[in-house]
């Protein structure tokens, strides 16, 4: 006999669903930690911490210095990370060298933190070749079609577990991503193998302009895992201790030959869309920037390091000049590198290119082009 | 007439559209309240309503889904894919369904269905925004592709295309969307879908082209006739059918022809062009048919675009050759 009413009691399902996914929270607004057993349990060092915090500073310095180069036209496409620190560096440093990064157009930072050089990451804005280029980086380029990264991410992730390794695929998309037939493909997919992925959904309200409760009516993006199979999980976006938590029990999980893991994270992208001509406030207002500023993460955490004596103003202020100093070198290094030939494109498209190509090359190479 | 931008032209068309027939509804990923990302749509979803203006997921495979699906409720869908490069999304429903669907319902049931989309280099967009994917398209029986090159025609095709009851793939240049200004006549008309236009008449040379490349070619053809050159240039409008009798007249006329493209060599629409021409006019012609396009590469990330994509220089270059051939 089956609970006939019951399951056919469609209102209490959503209610049910909407409580199905508490949000993890450790450090609070004002940088005090709600969840002590879960820090204490988690067992993070001092130096763990000041190097969180010391990514998400790089990570903003960066976003400052990359907007304003686009703003000046030497940079091409650019996407602000502001108000995703947490989300994306605090994520990314669960992750080992190891693992391989499948990144979108937005999460250059985490790019960056694996080790991709800052000059690479600029040319890649620029549209010159040499910034695709991944170098030893367990890195993709910045995924332009949304989703994509979630099916090769699940194909990373079987390969790695077919080769018994001990490393995992993470990827990241949006809450405009989340809608993707890819993003689930790659889901349910990397979940029917068990493979070892990790996945991220970073929630920031928008995609471009269109608000997240149009991308779906699901009451929360981290239920589209439960179709897939695989265990998912809510955390502020903006506290940076949630985040590098359960990115580190995700991988934990996923490493052990668990299956991969969901991670929606909710944040807020307090700047425009790209730097091409997006203006936020034709879709939002000015005060709900504002109240999200104040779960800024990098607030947060430089008050709870503050209060553990690990971090100062003196330290923050050198620490930002130390990060100013390498971009300038970054900025020069870029501008130094020679100019692209359509010979090359022609090169870079097939190994062994035909005669029609073959003769288009030396076309332009007698153009020194 | 007003003079006004391409772009103006597409949003005035859209607007007469949803005006005159309460079954049009135009939809895709921010087209809504902001009005697209090149602000197509700007101002349609406040004066019709977010029923008939809407943004909808970012999934492109459902818009063009739905868009079939709603064709069912007798509506008339204009969906836009935001990139020409994002297509590939949503190339099952166009290419599998839309396309074939009047055949596999035995012409009992129309599609009436636009997808519009920007394509087009030189603007200096990330990668897979500019891609000149026209051929692709062309190669679907099924599929009426459409690709203006001027304001006028911008308006007068779309409202056509809109009209129409096959589906109809409508591809917006987007370097022309603000950097083009010309008349463009008031109030409703279309201009006939399939039917190419001389776009300048001349006696030695025809110029074969179509969409962003058109504006190319007639600047090359201003500089040859500084030469002494006189260059016919037709403007397909129509990539898919080709009207290939408004080429036929021209190729008679001036027995030399050159087709130029913005898409590379094996991608674009030359080919068919080309294969038309010697087919039909081979008698006609006193020289091999000329090619103006980008070379066979992957569509190069912004940098190199301008040194990558065809310039009249290259146009000008070719028709020279074409015309000096005996
Ligand atoms: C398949 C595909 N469709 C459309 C786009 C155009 N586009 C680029 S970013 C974007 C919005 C993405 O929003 P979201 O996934 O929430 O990520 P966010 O930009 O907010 O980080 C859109 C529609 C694209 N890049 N790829």
């Amino acid at each position: 006999m089956t609970k006939g009413l019951e399951i056919l009691d469609f209102k209490k399902q959503m209610e049910a669903q909407d409580l199905e996914f508490p949000t993890l929270e450790v450090l609070d607004n004002d940088g005090k930690l709600v969840d002590q057993e879960l820090f204490d349990e988690a067992g993070i060092s001092d130096d763990d911490l000041v190097n969180i915090m010391k990514l998400m500073i790089r990570q903003y310095v960066l976003n400052e210095r990359s907007t304003k180069l686009a703003k000046q036209g030497r940079l091409g496409f650019v996407a602000p990370t502001r108000g995703q620190e947490a989300s994306q560096s605090a994520t990314s440093y669960a992750f080992t060298d190891d693992d391989f990064l499948m990144p979108g157009y937005r999460d250059i930072p985490q790019m960056i933190n694996k080790g991709f050089p800052i000059y690479k990451a600029f040319l890649w804005s620029r549209g010159h070749q040499i910034g695709n280029q991944m170098g030893d980086v367990k890195t993709w380029f910045p995924q332009i079609i949304i989703g994509a990264q979630f099916v090769q991410a699940a194909g990373i992730a079987l390969g790695m577990k077919m080769r018994g390794k001990k490393s995992v695929a993470y990827t990241y998309t949006g809450d405009g991503g989340s809608s993707q037939g890819d993003t689930y493909e790659g889901m349910n997919t990397a979940g029917a193998y068990k493979a070892n992925a990790v996945f991220f959904i970073q929630n920031n309200g928008f995609a471009i302009s269109t608000p997240r409760n149009l991308q779906s009516s699901a009451p929360h993006l981290a239920s589209k895992g439960w179709g897939a199979g695989i265990p998912s999980i809510v955390v502020d976006g903006m506290d940076a201790l949630a985040c590098y938590i359960a990115a580190k029990k995700a991988r934990e999980w996923a490493v052990s030959g668990n299956g991969p893991v969901l991670i929606e994270t909710l944040c807020d992208r307090l700047e425009p869309h790209s730097m091409s001509g997006d203006d936020p406030l034709r879709y939002r207002t000015k005060e709900d920037i504002e109240a999200w500023y104040k779960k800024d993460p990098l607030i947060r955490m430089r008050i709870f390091l503050e209060g553990k004596g690990l971090w100062s103003t003196d330290i923050e202020e050198k620490y930002m000049a130390e990060v100013n100093s390498e971009i300038d070198d970054a900025v020069k290094q870029a501008d130094n590198v020679p100019k692209q030939k359509v010979s090359d494109f022609i090169k870079n498209t097939f190994e062994q290119p035909g005669f029609i190509m073959e003769e288009q090359i030396k076309k332009f190479e007698g153009e020194g082009k | 007439m007003a003079v006004k931008t391409y772009i103006a032209a597409i949003t005035e068309a859209l607007d007469l559209a949803l005006e005159r027939d309460e079954n049009v509804l135009v939809f895709g990923e921010d087209v809504g309240e902001n009005g697209g990302v090149f602000r197509a749509t700007e101002g349609l979803n406040a004066k019709y309503g977010k029923d008939r203006v809407f943004n909808t997921p970012l999934a492109e495979s459902a818009i063009g889904g739905m868009a079939i699906g709603l064709t069912t409720e007798d509506f008339r869908p204009v969906m836009e894919i935001q990139f020409f490069g994002f297509i590939f999304e949503v190339m099952d429903s166009i290419a599998a369904q839309m396309a074939r669907n009047r055949f596999r319902f035995s012409a009992t049931k129309q599609f009436p269905i636009v997808v519009r989309s920007p394509y087009g280099g030189g603007t200096h967009t990330p990668e897979m925004h500019a891609d000149n994917l026209e051929g692709l398209m062309a190669q679907t029986p099924g599929l009426r592709v459409v690709m203006p090159s001027n304001p006028a025609d911008a308006k007068g095709l779309l409202l056509a295309a809109i009209e129409s009851n096959d589906p109809v793939i409508y591809l917006e240049n987007l370097k022309l969307y603000r950097s083009v200004k010309a008349e463009v006549p008031e109030g409703y008309y279309t201009t006939p879908l399939d039917k190419a236009a001389v776009a300048r008449e001349g006696s030695d040379i025809t110029i074969v082209s179509y969409g962003g490349m058109v504006g190319n070619c007639l600047k090359a053809a201003e500089n040859l006739e500084k030469e002494g050159i006189s260059v016919e240039v037709i403007d397909l409008r129509t990539v898919s059918p080709i009207d290939v009798e408004t080429i036929g007249k021209s190729v008679e006329k001036t027995g030399r022809v050159v087709v130029a493209q913005e898409a590379q060599r094996q991608a674009g629409i030359a080919s068919s062009i080309m294969a038309e021409i010697s087919e039909r006019f081979i008698l006609s012609l006193k020289a091999p048919i000329g090619r103006v396009s980008a070379p066979d590469s992957v569509y190069p990330f912004s940098m190199a675009e301008n040194d990558w994509l065809p310039q009249v220089d290259d146009v000008v270059a070719k028709v020279k050759e074409i015309v000096e051939y005996d």
